[in-house]
Parts: structure tokens; C-alpha cells; sequence
């Protein structure tokens, strides 16, 4: 078999995307030092009170760039549709298109939806007037798409673990043989994009490597939020002493270098000890006192509705966090081996505590600045002058006006764990070797990089654009919040 | 402004201690340790063996006697070995102990111990990595601060102008990229084969004798190139805020010219805030440090980190978190100081 080009029916449509995108920078920066010299055209008010603007030669260039980058846009949609519509026909480009038809068919579905209610949707509806933010938006679910897809087996084409002796380092598209010679019957019959320096597909570890960031960095940062809230309304609030201790314990931890602070926590010797496990069962304990004391501070004053919902409440959130720290052999095997619910396979606990207990320090001094600035605003007093209890006026009048910034920095603080996580991968620290984490990756395919390039600029690529979505959402949410 | 400076290193003191000690107590845990026995003595050590090792060097003992005896608080330890002769902290063995041997060797007498995956005085390693890392440091100071600079200026002094919507993207796609990604990135366009573009070098290992521009480049603009963007973006929203003032309405209803206004009336006020991001960027740009160092084999202060991390080397790896937690303490400092002297409003009493 043939290897497949990069864009096979499309080749000639190349050409026209490097000319349309040269076009673009020619012209854009061609604007850019016009505009030192030209002015712009003149407003004139016409008669019935609309404004006309005439054209200069500022308009033009601002014309003239806009079409370029349309026609840029047309191509790489004709390559994305036109992809799924011929699979292998339209190359690599083309078979990954195919790959990704039902990532593509959520996506446009989901953007469909969006844009048809989004007066209804609130601060999401509101996403969508925002450029920036629908960009960030569709490189974010496209990532959560394909990630949950390739959880169900839907994207991948291999195993991501499976190594081949005859796929080495091979270059994208190269037809698959598990041995030379050998061509394996009913297997997907490309490496879309190669194979790594043990004969795996790239692309499939692409894919799953995105499941691993999806299951860890939102719960996570999640985490980190409830511990940063749970100890940063009382610090803000109440002040004194406990202000001063937690902030000094908060600086501590934000003083430690964060790699130090991962080869201390992830080694193999300290995880023997147990440390992370404790610190896991101490950390884990902030949402359930978070949700608990949430629920308390709204409803103790109906005690038949209270007292019922608090029991299945912790019950429920107890018994998944029994079976959350609980380890068979582990350091803590409290529950019997009947009871436990689940149990998350080693390492990537260890991953998670660490990543929150980076995280909880900076999400406990932003929720402290913000509780102080609002805990001066009228309806604080007013709450206060009703006789409400600290907690109820800390969770229930101080957090849901603090909500803003907090969603912004959520999504900043997602992409910032994402790159935690690729740091840990980077350093083999805590995930397994063989993890498809993009991290791991790159490390791997650092090796070789001067000669195979392919298997390390793929995940770097995939946590690039996955980031650089969550910064883009964060900044369109920005936007967007602080317009009203 | 005294008691704030000493309250200020107070604080500082009372962090680096119970800083240190977490590093201490963790590398001098059981597992650790009896790792660090096998590394020293031999891989098939018995568990006896193992602790009698442990036993005779000193390690089997309270860790706050042994933080102490580190900080030189407490004096060396002398132990009887098996054999009738001794080995202590503050001399090599003997058989007795020697006349001229200090009491107390720890940090706070300058002895930094020694390093046991280099076989070296770990004094004489942290500063030989640490000058190496500040070559590396200044370059990409030269670089970032003032690329960071410009950009965030331009992009705030229009703020929603075409100019600053590019340059906002710029900076945020700058930021979404951790030195892992961009460096190799950078590796695979400019030093690879596979490109073609054999333009820079890939390794900066000989750039720690002699850099030249072909060595060091792609390590400088990997790790400034993460902290351009977060300069960037903090300098355009103080610059943004600033050039919403009431001076610089004033100034503009006067006839002065843009450009004056932006040079002379804006920018001092609109960089304060950007100092303390810079100053405050230290300890990231210590992790950028350690990735770049790795990624580029370049032996410096985080190559250190890495090495003495991996292999449980408790000494070396102690200088390193004294010294990597004094920067950063440090430099927090005088963020906050320059920050009191450069803004007017602001005064400590």
C-alpha cells in the first residue's frame, strides 16, 4: 500500500491556502504601518441621521484582508468537510476528518443550539456575541469531544498502547504492519500520523492522551476551588488571626518552586510512606464540608427538610469519598473491599492531590481579595443586620456576587493545571510510562526530535491548542461578563 | 518603613525555616533514606545491613536533632563505629576524634555537606550552577522584559483598537505556551533535520563554556517566551487604566501630541504595576528554568534540581530548595518594596 499524502485529492487547493495566508500577513501588516501615516475616512452624518464613512485606502487594505482570510477559512473548511466526505481519498488530513465526523457532527450541534437560544442561556448565551470566546469555545469542546469519544473507542484508530516492531518512527500516513511484511486484517490500515519510537500510533495516543487531561484537570481545579472558597470567605471575612495564619500557610506552599514541589510529593519513596494519601484524605474532605455547610447555612432554620438532606448528603458524598481514599493494601484500607465503590488506578491520585494542592494556595488568596472587596457592599450589612450566620452570608451573599471573576479564573486555572499535568508528564513524574498523557509524550518523543519530529509536535500541538482554547474562553467570558 | 522591612524578613526567616524542613523531613523519610543506603553502599544490601549503614553515619535519628545539626544549631554528631573507630558530621573518619574538628558545621557556619550523586562540596556545585543559570537568566531578561514591555504599551495605549486586539491574541497564544511545547516546537522547525531549517543548535550544552548566538538563542526565547505574554498582558491593562485618567484627558484637551502623552505623562505611572509582575515572575520563571535546562541539556541551577531531585541526594538537594526559596522570597520582597517606593499613593508607616 501506498503511504498517504498529506492532503491527496486536495493537493491543489495548497497553493491557494499559502498564498490566501501570505495575503493575510502581507496585508495585515501592510495596514498596520499605513496606518502611521494614512488617516482614516471621514464620518459624514447624512441627512436622515445615519452615518456614511468613505472609503480610503485604509478601507481597502481592511477589505482586501478580510477576503484573504475568508479564503483561507474556505479551504480549511473545504479540507475539514470535504475530508470527511472522501476519508482516505483527501489524504491524512482527509482520513483524520473522517476520524473526527462525530466530534465534528457534536460540534456543530452544540453550536447550533447555542446560537439558536442563546438569548435564553445567560453568561453562556452571552459566550457567544464574543469572537474570541466561541473560538476558545470550539477548541475547548473540541477537545472534550474527542476525548469522551475516545474514551467509547469511537476516534482511535490503534491501541494506543500497542506497540508494532514494524511501525518504529515510521512518518504520518504510513500504512500499518504489526510485523515487516505482515498486514494486519481488519486493524485501521494507516498510522494517520505516524508511529512513535515503539511502534504506536501517535494519533491515537493523541486522542487518548486528551482523555487523561479531560478526567484530571476540571476535577481537579474543581478541588482546588472548594478548598481555596472553603478556607478564603473565613480568612477574608473573619480576619485576625485566621487571616494571618492561612495566608502565611497559602505563601508557604506559593514560595515551594512547583517542580520541587512535585519530585518531593511523586517519587515512588514518598508515596510508599503514604503522605499523598493522607494529604488526598484530608483535601478530599474540603467539598464535602463545603456542599455540608452550603446546605446547613441555607436550610438549618427548617430543620424537617435540613436534617434529612444533610444525612444524604455526606451518606452519599461520604461513602464515595471512603471509596475515593481507601486503597486495597493501600496506606489507608478502611473500607472492606465490598463497600469500595471504585478505586483509582495508581498513580493518578497522586497526580490529582498534587495538582490541587499547587492550585489551592493562588484560588485561596484571589477568593480573600475578592471576599474583602465585597464584604463592605450594602447587602453584606444589610444580611448582617438581619441576624443571618457568617456562613450563610459568606456562601450565599458574598461567593454568588464573587461568581464572575471566579469562572473567568476557573477556565485560566483548568488550562494552567493542563499545563501542570504536561509538566508531571514531562519529568515521568506519577503517571506510568506508557500513560498516552501528552506530557509523557513529548518526553518521549523528545529524544529524537531532531530527526523525528512528528511523535513530540503532536501532543505539543494538542496541549497548545487545548490551552490556548481555555485562555481564549476565559478572555471572551471577561468580555462578556463585564459588559453588563 | 524599618519595622516593615523587618517585619518583612521576619516573615521571610520564619518561611525559609519551615520551608527547609518540609524538604528535610521529606527527603530523610525511611524509604528515602534506606534508597540513599542502597545508592551508597551496594544494591543487595540485607535490611540489617541497611541499618546499621544508616545507623553508623548518623541517619537513624531524630530528624529535628538532624535539621538542627544541618542548620549548625546543634552540634555535629560523633558516632562509635563497630570497629572502635568514629565518624562524625564535621570530620571524615578517625580514630578518634580530631583536635581541630569545629562543633558545629551546618549552613550557618557555610558547610553546605556534600553532594552524593556528584562526589563534590555541594557549596562549590550550587554556585558553579547557579552562575550558569544567571548567564542564562540575564539573556532572557534582556530579552523578555522588554519585548514584554513594548507589546503590553502598544496594545494598551488604544485600548479595543485593531492594534491591541492583535497584540492581545499575540500575547495570550504566547501564554497557552509552556516551555515543553514551545521549545520543542522550536527545536523541530529551526534545529531539525526533518524541516530543514538547520539554523540554531538543538543541545545548549556547549553554550555553559562559550554561547553564541547558534546555542543559546532557542533556550532564552523558549523560557521568555512563556513570561512575555502575562507581562505583556498586565502592563496593557495598567496602560489601559492609565491612559483612562483625568492627567491624561487633560493633556490630550491641551493639544499635547500622542505620542508626548504616551512617552511622558503615561508610562512611568502605567509601568508600576508591571514591575511587581516581573519581579513576582521569578519563581516561574525557575520552573520555565528547569524544563528549558532539561530539554536543552544545559547544566545549569534546574539541570541541579533534576539530578539531585531524581536521586535522592538529601544535601544537594536542600542547598537547592534554600536557594531556590530564597529567590523567591526575595524577590517578593522587593516587588513590595518598589512597589511602595514607585507609587505615590501607597505609603508603609
Amino acid at each position: 500500500m501506498e503511504p498517504l499524502s498529506w492532503t491527496g485529492a486536495f493537493a491543489p487547493l495548497v497553493p491557494v491556502l499559502w498564498t490566501a495566508l501570505a495575503a493575510v500577513a502581507i496585508l495585515a501588516l501592510l495596514r498596520w504601518i499605513a496606518g502611521f501615516f494614512l488617516s482614516e475616512g471621514d464620518t459624514q452624518t447624512q441627512s436622515d441621521g445615519t452615518l456614511a464613512v468613505t472609503r480610503g485606502p485604509l478601507e481597502m487594505l481592511d477589505l482586501a484582508t478580510w477576503w484573504a482570510l475568508l479564503a483561507a477559512l474556505a479551504v480549511v473548511a473545504i479540507f475539514v468537510a470535504g475530508g470527511a466526505a472522501l476519508a482516505e481519498g483527501a489524504g491524512i488530513l482527509g482520513a483524520m476528518s473522517r476520524r473526527l465526523l462525530p466530534v465534528w457532527i457534536a460540534l456543530a450541534s452544540t453550536f447550533a443550539l447555542s446560537l439558536t437560544f442563546k438569548r435564553r442561556l445567560g453568561l453562556y448565551g452571552k459566550l457567544f456575541d464574543s469572537t474570541i470566546g466561541m473560538i476558545g469555545f470550539a477548541l475547548v469542546m473540541f477537545w472534550v469531544f474527542a476525548a469522551f469519544m475516545g474514551a467509547f473507542g469511537l476516534i482511535v484508530t490503534h491501541d494506543p498502547l500497542g506497540q508494532s516492531g514494524a511501525m518504529k518512527n515510521e512518518l504520518p500516513g504510513m500504512p500499518y504492519t504489526r510485523m515487516l511484511g505482515e498486514v494486519a486484517e481488519g486493524s485501521y490500515p494507516y498510522y494517520l500520523l505516524g508511529g512513535d519510537n515503539l511502534g504506536r500510533d501517535v494519533f491515537s495516543r493523541m486522542i487518548a492522551g486528551s482523555w487523561v487531561v479531560v478526567q484530571i484537570a476540571p476535577m481537579a481545579t474543581a478541588f482546588a476551588f472548594m478548598v481555596g472558597i472553603t478556607l478564603g470567605l473565613p480568612a477574608a471575612y473573619k480576619g485576625g488571626r485566621l487571616d494571618e495564619l492561612l495566608s502565611f500557610l497559602a505563601n508557604l506552599i506559593l514560595a515551594f518552586p512547583v517542580i520541587l514541589l512535585f519530585y518531593l510529593l511523586v517519587t515512588p519513596e514518598i508515596v510508599e510512606t503514604g503522605i499523598p494519601a493522607y494529604m488526598a484524605a484530608v483535601m478530599f474532605l474540603f467539598p464535602i464540608a463545603f456542599i455540608a455547610i452550603l446546605l446547613n447555612s441555607r436550610y438549618r432554620t427548617r430543620p424537617a427538610l435540613n436534617t434529612p438532606l444533610l444525612i444524604a448528603v455526606i451518606g452519599g458524598l461520604g461513602w464515595v469519598y471512603l471509596s475515593l481514599i481507601s486503597e486495597r493494601f493501600g496506606p489507608l484500607d478502611i473500607l472492606p473491599q465490598a463497600l469500595d465503590l471504585f478505586d483509582i488506578p495508581g498513580g493518578i491520585l497522586v497526580v490529582f492531590v498534587s495538582v490541587v494542592f499547587v492550585n489551592s494556595p493562588t484560588v485561596f488568596r484571589i477568593v480573600r481579595g475578592l471576599a474583602f472587596d465585597i464584604k463592605t457592599r450594602d447587602y453584606v450589612a444589610a444580611a448582617q443586620t438581619r441576624g443571618e450566620g457568617s456562613w450563610y452570608i459568606m456562601l450565599w451573599e458574598i461567593l454568588p456576587n464573587a461568581r464572575g471573576p471566579l469562572i473567568v479564573d476557573f477556565c485560566l486555572r483548568v488550562g494552567y493545571t493542563t499545563i501542570l499535568l504536561g509538566t508531571l508528564g514531562f519529568f515521568g513524574l506519577g503517571l506510568p510510562p506508557e500513560s498516552p498523557d501528552w506530557g509523557s509524550t513529548i518526553n518521549d518523543g523528545r529524544k529524537l526530535l531532531a530527526i523525528y519530529p512528528h511523535p513530540a509536535i503532536v501532543p505539543a500541538l494538542s496541549l497548545l491548542s487545548l490551552v490556548l482554547g481555555l485562555n481564549l474562553l476565559a478572555d471572551g467570558l471577561r468580555e462578556e461578563s463585564l459588559r453588563d | 518603613m524599618l519595622a516593615f522591612l523587618l517585619r518583612r524578613i521576619a516573615v521571610m526567616l520564619l518561611t525559609a525555616l519551615c520551608l527547609t524542613f518540609v524538604v528535610f523531613f521529606l527527603t530523610n523519610l525511611q524509604p528515602n533514606l534506606e534508597k540513599l543506603a542502597k545508592a551508597e553502599g551496594n544494591s543487595r544490601m540485607t535490611d540489617a545491613e541497611v541499618t546499621s549503614f544508616l545507623e553508623t553515619r548518623g541517619y537513624a535519628r531524630n530528624v529535628f536533632v538532624k535539621y538542627g545539626e544541618w542548620l549548625g544549631v546543634l552540634p555535629g554528631f560523633v558516632i562509635e563505629q563497630p570497629d572502635g573507630s568514629v565518624r562524625g558530621r564535621c570530620f571524615e573518619r578517625a580514630d578518634s576524634v580530631p583536635p581541630d574538628a569545629p562543633a558545629f558545621c551546618g549552613v550557618l557556619q557555610g558547610d553546605w555537606g556534600y553532594s552524593s550523586v556528584f562526589r563534590d562540596d555541594v557549596g562549590s556545585i550550587v554556585a558553579t550552577r547557579l552562575g550558569l543559570t544567571a548567564k542564562l537568566m540575564f539573556w532572557v531578561m534582556v530579552v523578555m522584559v522588554p519585548s514584554a514591555l513594548i507589546l503590553g504599551v502598544l496594545a494598551g495605549m488604544r485600548e479595543g483598537s485593531r492594534t491591541d486586539r492583535s497584540l492581545s491574541t499575540v500575547s495570550i497564544l504566547s501564554t497557552a505556551t509552556p516551555e515543553y511545547v514551545s521549545g520543542v516546537i522550536l527545536i523541530a522547525v529551526f534545529a531539525s533535520s526533518a524541516v530543514g531549517l538547520r539554523w540554531f543548535k538543538g543541545t545548549a550544552a556547549s553554550a555553559m563554556e562559550n554561547a553564541t548566538l547558534e546555542n543559546f538563542l532557542l533556550p532564552v526565547v523558549t523560557i521568555a517566551l512563556y513570561g512575555t505574554g502575562y507581562i505583556a498582558r498586565m502592563t496593557r491593562a495598567s496602560m489601559a487604566e492609565v491612559m483612562t485618567q483625568q492627567y491624561i484627558r487633560t493633556a490630550r484637551l491641551k493639544g499635547v501630541r500622542f505620542r508626548d502623552i504616551v512617552l511622558k505623562h503615561a508610562l512611568r505611572n502605567a509601568l508600576i504595576a508591571p514591575f511587581t509582575v516581573i519581579m513576582l515572575q521569578f519563581p516561574w520563571l525557575l520552573n520555565g528554568v528547569v524544563i528549558v535546562e532539561t530539554l536543552f541539556n544545559y547544566k545549569g541551577f534546574g539541570w541541579t534540581l533534576v539530578q539531585a531531585a531524581g536521586n535522592n541526594d538529601i544535601e544537594l538537594l536542600l542547598a537547592v530548595s534554600v536557594v531556590s526559596v530564597f529567590v523567591v522570597l526575595v524577590t517578593q520582597l522587593i516587588s513590595d518594596i518598589g512597589y511602595v517606593y514607585l507609587n505615590p499613593r501607597i505609603s508603609v508607616a
